[in-house]
């Protein structure tokens, strides 16, 4: 440890976890000798859209290995810092373990400079360690996140897009990844109305995942019978705040019942 | 034999040094850290707004610290990256103060044996537990001494004096702004000035806090604080002598707060 008061090096946590402990980075850099994709468990859609003063992220809770659900339950979305979270698609190991060094990493700036991280400061920071992941994502292990924030210069929402390469992509008002996205994004497209209430935005997003539910069988629906509900985030300038299972359950019960009349939920008005 | 020239004998050096240390450390302001009812509060006179003597280390490890800048910065980093590393490889509970004051204690007492000077700092680990039993608050002196305080700690400065005054309004489970009024009390010599809130550097282990318990206290809630100390509802105002008064506000009763 004591090489510890001797480095004075940036204050990037992944950095000194590169010197220091490299066998710790998710990011190894020795290939495998097949690709593995189908055997390891995969997360599936994360859906983001901003509201009026801050953003909303939501995740469906089903992790598929190939055809098999390996896990009903898992959490995909998590809190970066007070007032960023990220969520994750594609190999859940590595993407669980991403996040959790992604949460150091901006703790650490903060704690060791006494300042956060500008909002574009933190979304690069990620795309560097999605593109450290690079050889392994040839590999079958592809994981790619999306990065929500408060930014407090803006006083509103952002909203970070990857690729396997790393990023970042700014998408405006809406986005989703992972499996189910392409019927998540349908949905948010027409539902999605720019400056709504947070809470209006979140039943928007856990209407877009229902949707991605409906259509994809890696996406996961409300589990009404085990009580499992999608995590779903709201960040303004409050701070992060993960919604209680109770609080999603009600939204979901009113989703539902509107669902039993009408299956494909909501329309948008045609003119 | 003879002693050839120059010759120290290691009982004096370490006396030199110790003396030294002792000297620098006594120059600055002391840095008061104690308990409170919710928790772990930290008091620094610090005109600094961005040179800090109080720090997070982790969601429940605090660090102050007094005597040079740039001694105990490099120690609160290190203490940082090593919080950091436990965090990330085990799990967030398994960093504790505990282990933080050893790894503190080992560098200091490394430097104060082998450097020719030792570190000029004195520092407090602090940190906040579940209940108010199993908060923590170690203090370490320049030599790598670690002394495991209960309640209260004083470091730097006139440390004897101001814990002296310290204990005297010191006491258990005490709400926050009362424990703020007593380490301004400890702080301040008597019959001399509190600092101003521009002058004071003040942060929280709060348990009550959510993933981490640190929160610096500035700016409008420090007034808050300040001003419910000053506007206290135990003692009644004394009645001013109608003659000698001067004329200070409208007639009619003076409303003391107190609800009478």
């Amino acid at each position: 440890m004591n090489n510890l008061f001797m480095n004075t090096g940036s204050s990037s946590f992944t950095e000194f976890l590169g010197a220091h402990a490299p066998d710790l980075l998710p990011i190894r850099a020795q290939a495998l000798a097949a690709p593995v994709g189908d055997q390891i468990p995969h997360a599936t859609t994360i859906v983001a859209a901003t509201c009026a003063g801050g953003v909303v992220m939501a995740g469906d809770r089903r992790a598929t290995s190939g055809n098999i659900i390996s896990q009903r339950d898992i959490e995909k979305v998590f809190r970066a810092d007070d007032y960023s979270c990220m969520g994750i698609a594609g190999t859940a190991s590595t993407g669980i373990e991403l996040a959790r060094l992604y949460r150091v990493e901006l703790e650490h700036y903060e704690k060791m400079e006494g300042r956060s991280l500008s909002t574009e400061g933190k979304a690069n920071r990620l795309a560097t360690m999605i593109r450290g992941n690079l050889a392994m994502a040839m590999q079958g292990l592809v994981v790619v996140p999306l990065f929500a924030a408060y930014d407090p210069d803006r006083d509103g929402g952002r909203i970070f897009g990857y690729d396997v390469g790393g990023g970042p992509y700014e998408q405006r008002l809406y986005h989703s990844i992972g499996s189910g996205s392409i019927f998540a994004r349908g949905s948010l497209k027409k539902l999605y109305r720019e400056n709504a209430t947070p809470e209006d935005t979140v039943l928007t997003c856990l209407q877009a995942l229902y949707d991605a539910a409906d259509d994809d069988s890696a996406t996961g629906g409300p589990d009404v019978t085990r009580k499992i509900w999608p995590v779903v985030a709201v960040i303004t300038a409050d701070g992060f705040r993960r919604l209680s299972d109770e609080e999603i359950a009600e939204y979901v019960q009113g989703m539902l019942d509107a669902r039993m009349t009408d299956p494909d939920g909501p329309t948008a008005p045609l003119r | 034999m003879s002693m050839p020239f120059g010759y120290a004998s290691p009982e004096q050096i370490m006396r030199d040094r110790a003396e030294y240390a002792r000297k620098g450390i006594a120059r600055g302001r002391s840095v008061v850290v104690m308990q409170y009812a919710d928790g772990i509060l930290f008091v620094a006179p610090n005109p600094s707004k961005a040179l800090h003597k109080i720090s997070e280390i982790y969601d429940r490890i605090g660090f102050a610290a007094v005597g040079r800048y740039n001694e105990f910065e490099s120690l609160r980093l290190a203490g940082i990256r090593y919080a950091d590393i436990n965090g990330y490889t085990y799990n967030r509970s398994d960093v504790t103060g505990r282990g933080l004051a050893n790894l503190y204690a080992q560098q200091l007492g490394m430097i104060f044996t082998e450097s020719i000077k030792s570190l000029e700092v004195e520092i407090v680990v602090a940190e906040v537990g579940e209940e108010p039993e199993r908060d923590q608050i170690y203090r370490l002196t320049f030599d790598g001494s670690v002394f495991d305080e209960q309640g209260m700690a004083v470091i730097g400065g006139q440390a004897e004096a101001v814990s002296g005054r310290l204990k005297e309004r010191y006491s258990e489970g005490l709400p926050l702004a009362q424990a703020l009024d007593a380490a301004l009390f400890a702080l301040t010599e008597p019959g001399g000035e509190r600092p101003a809130p521009g002058q004071l550097e003040v942060a929280v282990l709060d348990r009550n806090r959510e993933h981490r318990k640190f929160l610096r206290l500035a700016g409008p809630r420090l007034q808050r604080l300040l001003d419910e100390i000053v506007a206290p509802p135990a003692e009644p105002a004394p009645a001013p002598a109608p003659e000698t008064a001067p004329p200070i506000g409208p007639e009619g009763e003076i409303d003391t707060g107190s609800g009478e």
